[in-house]
């Protein structure tokens, strides 16, 4: 089957469900519901699951036709965590009932997801975590808490690892979940942040019972689960394509334009420094979706996140120091709990503040150049002294 | 920039919709080109007998040249077929400059098959001795070098057509290996043979002892005008805009080697009974390091393609390249040098060599100062 053959049949399809639901007379859950029948979601997932087996490319010719007949799409910032990380691993790691029952809400977005995966004592060394979940009967019992939880508070279900057997290493005695964010025993505690507001929850389980058929994968086989998440929350960089000044760069230089008053020749050297690497960055990515397109996925993804971190704090620092009197002040320090994640958007302040979280949420700086050292130079690990320890032996 | 040369095959090859997006990766032509090309330097040009060549009267191996120019037929990709060239293009030469940066091993071919040759087909003659010389460039026959300062950036080229043929310019790259002098005057460019009787040219004691330096002097030296004022300075501005542009693909394959040599060394190196590549310190300098270098290689293959397409975005794409990549190619050295530990300090281990040429090329064809200079024109973020 060639791709032209592919693309063409799957225009063809989009253009039947345009038909079949005009998406002026149409609401948006039922138009996105009917999309997900058609295979048009991810048309890379198998049939059935809203998608036809079709090569990943093909998405974007579904995305250019929707998006030429302004249909409703199903605002993938306000359902990221579902998207981008436990459908992914619902699809690889889960049983056909667990597929039919969890894909298609999650994709529509009648139902968002969270991830319960960092705990107090557990963040960048997550397989040191300690909720545990105690088998009773056709339930296991779950006790412990997590932090970091971006939407818990609008979520219906959640990912969710915990530990079923402490007395093997700490990578061997953990299983997967899917928990139910509506039952009794789990407690969403808003976490207020650096700017003032509360993106991030703690979530208490106290005595919270998951029945054992929303387990995924083998029980004690929960980290090569987690994995598939992890793997899929730092693959997120490389579809889309940016423009140039796309980023937060954009922001500043918009500035520099149209306030000559604020600018100092060293301002100019640091923003000039900062728009060249910018730009550069937004090449690599460039290069990197092109490998992608061109089936030769590079290494370079690792190396994405790492770069924006650096540039998202540097830039949004300078522009802060550019705004001079302006720049003392803050929006509003007002605790609020928003519904998405909102990196570049508000004034200068809060952009300086959430990107210091850029180089922490999702493994922080320093944890991704270990990946990139070891993985892709090849260079040797740190000698660990945590290996073929019971996880109830070790130091904590 | 007026002059496109060697046919824009790679975006003829895309889809409309496409059009404006770089091509930013190898084609298979280009990596067989980078085969035939490292495979060559690796025989010919390996460290020893680099090092013995710095240290000889005359550094260039004349039949590494003749193998690189002329067999390979390297010398000619900018240059179209019926003008004696490969018809390839500025891509394909970015990829003959990365395995020249991994070996610095001396050869006047950024000098002579880029910025020579481009102002030579700039100059668009169909006969005459400009395009005699263009061939034998192309063929590796001749080389040609621009006599002006290395240092000089693409953003001066309106003031390089000054002077008469009586002059002396200093720290000219390459023009011990040149036959020919490219000596752009306020009459127009000239070709001088670098034999006649009135040119001297002393060499220099360079820091980048891999690419000479040579002071030219012209006393009553005879030359051909190749061109008047108004073509040859647009000529001569294509021709360090070409020079500059990949330079970045240069300094891109100089700081792989540098990468690649020191996350090796490093494996293998035992202190503390551990291997020192294990020590976090060290293993996150050499991730960042990797960062920048595949951050350089995007910046230097959407220069090559801009050049390669005649993109009106070609100069803000070179720019960009300069401005970044020879930040990166210094740091690449110096991280070598670094983290070789007392090895690196010898002159035994080629590490020096790499150092000296990444700071060689940080300044040629302008610094990154001057690029950024460039960018805040070209972006419209004016300085105070």
């Amino acid at each position: 089957m060639s791709t032209t053959t592919d693309a063409a049949d799957i225009r063809r399809r989009t253009q039947e469900l345009l038909a079949a639901h005009p998406p002026a007379a149409t609401g948006r859950t039922a138009f996105l519901q009917a999309r997900f029948d058609a295979g048009l979601a991810w048309v890379h997932y198998p049939t059935g699951l809203g998608g036809l087996d079709a090569p990943r490319s093909l998405q974007t010719v579904v995305d250019a036709e929707l998006a030429a007949a302004q249909a409703p799409d199903n605002d993938p910032r306000r359902i990221g965590i579902g998207l981008g990380m436990a459908a992914p691993t619902i699809l690889d790691h889960g049983t056909d009932e667990q597929k039919r029952r969890f894909l298609r809400p999650l994709w529509v977005g009648e139902e968002v997801w969270c991830q319960l995966f960092s705990e107090p004592g557990a963040g960048s060394d997550l397989a040191a975590l300690g909720t545990r979940a105690v088998r009773d009967g056709d339930d296991w019992v779950v006790d412990g808490q997590k932090v970091w939880t971006s939407s818990a508070h609008l979520a219906r279900w959640a990912v969710l690892v915990a530990r079923t057997d402490p007395d093997v290493p700490k990578h061997r005695g953990i299983s997967y979940f899917v928990c139910d964010m509506t039952d009794p025993g789990v407690e969403v505690r808003p976490l207020r942040q650096i700017t003032g507001e509360a993106e991030f929850n703690e979530v208490f389980l106290t005595g919270v019972r998951i029945p054992d058929s929303r387990r995924l994968g083998p029980a004690g086989e929960g980290w090569q689960v987690a994995r598939t998440t992890l793997m899929n929350e730092r693959v997120s960089i490389g579809g889309a394509r940016v423009p140039r000044e796309g980023g937060m760069i954009g922001t500043v230089a918009k500035t520099w334009r149209e306030r000559p008053g604020l600018r100092t020749h060293d301002l100019h050297h640091r923003l000039l420094t900062l728009w060249v690497e910018a730009e550069v960055a937004r090449l690599t990515g460039e290069r990197l979706r092109q490998q992608l397109v061109a089936g030769q996925p590079g290494p370079e993804g690792s190396g994405m996140k790492l770069a924006f971190a650096r540039l998202n704090q540097e830039i949004s620092g300078l522009e802060v120091e550019l705004l001079g009197d302006e720049g003392l002040l803050y929006s509003d320090w007002t605790m609020r709990r928003p519904e998405t994640v909102d990196f570049t958007g508000r004034d200068a302040g809060y952009r300086y503040l959430r990107s210091k979280g850029n180089s922490i949420e999702g493994g922080t700086s320093e944890i991704l150049l270990n990946i990139v050292a070891e993985r892709v130079l090849g260079l040797p690990a740190e000698p660990r002294n945590d290996k073929d320890i019971a996880w109830k032996d070790l130091a904590r | 920039m007026s002059a496109q040369t060697g046919p824009a095959r790679s975006a003829a090859a895309r889809t409309p919709e496409e059009a404006h997006t770089p091509d930013l990766l190898y084609s298979e032509t280009e990596e067989d080109l980078r085969s035939a090309v490292r495979a060559l330097l690796a025989d010919r040009a390996g460290a020893p007998a680099v090092i013995a060549a710095t240290e000889s009267r005359s550094p260039y191996d004349r039949r590494l040249w003749d193998s690189l120019a002329g067999g390979i037929g390297a010398a000619g990709l900018l240059v179209p077929e019926e003008r004696g060239g490969q018809g390839a293009s500025h891509r394909e030469a970015a990829v003959v400059l990365e395995e020249l940066g991994r070996s610095v091993a001396p050869a006047p071919y950024l000098t002579s098959a880029v910025v020579a040759t481009e102002i030579l087909l700039a100059l668009d003659a169909r006969d005459g001795p400009a395009a005699e010389l263009l061939a034998d460039l192309a063929a590796g026959r001749r080389a040609a070098v621009l006599a002006l300062p290395f240092a000089t950036p693409a953003a001066d080229s309106e003031a390089t057509l000054t002077g008469t043929l009586e002059r002396t310019v200093a720290g000219v790259a390459d023009a011990a290996a040149a036959d020919v002098l490219l000596v752009p005057t306020d009459e127009g460019l000239y070709a001088v043979e670098s034999a006649d009787p009135g040119v001297t040219v002393e060499p220099l004691v360079p820091l980048d002892l891999t690419r000479p330096l040579a002071a030219v002097t012209l006393t009553g030296a005879s030359g051909t005008l190749l061109a008047g004022p108004g073509p040859a300075g647009a000529a001569v501005a294509r021709g360090l805009l070409s020079g500059a542009g990949l330079l970045a693909s240069e300094q891109l394959g100089l700081a792989e080697w540098c990468l690649t040599e020191t996350v090796r060394y490093t494996r293998e190196r035992h202190q503390f009974n551990r291997p020192v590549g294990s020590f976090q310190s060290l293993k996150h300098r050499m991730a960042q390091l990797w960062l920048e270098v595949v951050s350089a290689r995007a910046a230097a293959r959407n220069a090559a393609d801009a050049l390669a397409t005649g993109s009106p975005g070609a100069p803000l794409a070179v720019a960009v390249a300069q401005a970044y990549c020879s930040k990166v190619a210094v740091h690449a050295a110096e991280e070598c040098v670094q983290l070789h530990g007392g090895i690196g300090m010898t002159w035994e281990h080629p590490a020096h060599l790499y150092l000296k040429r990444a700071k060689a090329d940080s300044i040629a064809y302008g610094t990154a100062g001057r690029h950024r200079e460039s960018v805040a024109a070209l972006t419209e973020l004016p300085a105070p």
